[in-house]
């Protein structure tokens, strides 16, 4: 048997029909495919290499759905017994009356008093099907309808780079400008403030979805944020209080969510 | 009188190309990705003269409805030259039948290599704009949408490298142009077959010609070119690379 060789190195980027490796000792994983005894990418993406596995990682492309994600959609039509949800992703979801609010809505009640068209929400995905058929949640902590403020898209592989380790990067774009933001996996990202903030929070959002490939952004980032606002911010204290944040929703989420009426801000 | 009538079944001398090239060298080529920031992908592609955008949008929901495929998803193309870009003579804009055909071919050319059994019920729009032309305008199409495809994300085995190949006169050439392509008139012997090739398996997806040629010669026009496909494939690879090395240097 020919000796197994990689011919790219870790962290780079592979183009369709590369040829990443050869040899029978490495294995295809997601991006990468197996051709007579070559590995080759099958999609454009960041290579990783996770001992004996060649995977990828997508630098571009939509968002796809997978459960458990919380994104935020627009409410694009009133069905029978539910809303359909526009998140964008190649398919729209649907948000079931069941899951929708704590309240007890009578047969035949009008939906829109819920809600309407054009309404956005926070929500959670709770089940994708194989025909990607998409099922969402108003029910968790923090998921509510978002009103007022402004919508921006970003691309949904750099969102897990907006929201940073364990939520500090998004938590000390909201500590500096005093806004509202919630970043949906889906890479809609909402921030509501007072006009002059909400402006930084979003060239700041902006900045970390244009340099997410960056080292040291968390500490470019926290130098725009202070010349822009004049606040000081205590990076340890912030990544401190997100960490709390984190553990709360975790915890909430475990608990079954029983009394706590619907959740409107 | 300028130009000499030949017999009819004499196969004229063709000495040297217009431009200079060697038989099996192609036009220069010049290749990006990432030209049309809305779109989830672009490509653009030019060869000499001939020069094709690209944009691919998608996975994304198909209408009218009953172009869904609950199978898999839709691989929808959409060739156009621009009214201004042929010779200069007005062409009527729209959709002609001649370039339903092309679109056509082209998404054909492309499924082989495009994995979108994951998108049922979905659709990846691939729109192909010439603004200028001087033939090979469907192999520069195809080229450009194999790199918006690959910087759209979108799963695919290999690029799709396409190029012409044919005869003219005596010569068995690489990529004509237009001048080789009209060579010597009606009767000139100038067979132009727009070829696309999956260059790490060598299988064809696009085979079309236009003029004659024999078995032998087609399949050793074919097989010459094997390294003018191989060639355009990483032409095509290094252009992805570089919109993401852009990327990486902040310049996007």
């Amino acid at each position: 048997m020919r000796e197994s060789k990689l011919l790219v190195h870790d962290k780079v980027v592979v183009t369709p029909g590369e040829v990443i490796a050869e040899g029978m000792e490495y294995f295809p994983g997601l991006g990468t495919y197996r051709h007579e005894d070559r590995i080759l990418a099958n999609q454009t993406g960041l290579l990783n290499i996770e001992g004996k596995v060649l995977k990828t990682t997508p630098l571009s492309g939509r968002y796809l759905p997978s459960r458990n994600d919380v994104v935020i959609g627009r409410v694009i039509d009133i069905l029978m017994s539910g809303w359909r949800v526009d998140i964008n992703c190649p398919y729209s979801a649907v948000l079931p009356l069941k899951d929708a609010t704590f309240d007890f809505i009578k047969k035949g009640a009008d939906l829109t008093e819920y809600f309407n068209l054009e309404d956005y929400i926070l929500c959670k995905i709770t089940q994708v099907t194989s025909q990607n058929l998409i099922d969402v949640s108003m029910k968790g902590p923090g998921l509510a309808k978002l009103k007022g403020g402004q919508f921006i898209t970003v691309n949904a592989a750099k969102v897990p780079r907006i929201i940073g380790r364990k939520g500090s990067m998004v938590s000390m774009v909201k500590k500096a400008t005093n806004c509202k933001i919630a970043v949906g996996q889906n890479g809609i990202v909402w921030i509501n403030g007072e006009p002059p903030a909400e402006l930084i929070a979003v060239q700041a959002v902006k900045m970390i979805e244009r340099e997410a490939h960056t080292s040291g952004l968390t500490e470019r980032v926290k130098l725009f944020l202070e010349q822009q606002t004049g606040v000081t911010l205590d990076m340890e204290q912030i990544v401190r209080e997100a960490e709390a944040e984190a553990a709360e929703q975790e915890r909430q989420t475990r608990r079954a969510p029983r009394e706590e009426g619907f959740n409107d801000q | 009188m300028v130009k000499t009538s030949t017999r009819k079944g004499e196969i004229m001398n063709y000495e040297k190309r217009p431009d200079g090239r060697g038989w099996l060298q192609t036009r220069p080529i010049i290749a990006k990705a990432g030209v049309i920031k809305k779109a989830d992908g672009s490509g653009y592609f030019k060869i000499g003269k001939t020069e094709a955008y690209a944009a691919v949008y998608g996975p994304r929901e198909l209408h009218p409805k009953f172009l869904q495929n609950p199978m898999h998803g839709v691989l929808r193309c959409n060739y156009n030259m621009m009214p201004f870009s042929g010779a200069g003579d007005r062409v009527k804009p729209g959709p002609s039948r001649r370039s339903k055909e092309i679109s056509m071919v082209t998404s054909k050319a492309l499924l082989p290599v495009v994995n979108i059994d994951d998108f049922p019920n979905a659709v990846v729009d691939v729109f192909i704009e010439l603004p200028q032309t001087d033939a090979g305008s469907r192999c520069a199409g195809i080229c450009a949408a194999s790199i918006a495809l690959a910087d759209a994300g979108i799963q695919m085995k290999d690029m799709v490298a396409a190029i012409s190949v044919g005869r003219v006169g005596d010569k068995l050439v690489v990529d004509l142009d237009y001048d080789e392509e009209a060579w010597g008139g009606h009767g000139g012997h100038v067979a132009d077959i727009p070829v696309a090739m999956i260059p790490s398996t060598g299988e064809i997806t696009l085979l079309q010609m236009d003029g004659k040629i024999t078995k032998d010669e087609l399949l050793s026009a074919i097989e010459q070119a094997r390294p003018v496909f191989l060639e355009i494939a990483e032409i095509q690879r290094q252009a992805v690379k570089e919109k993401f090395a852009r990327w990486a240097r902040g310049e996007e």
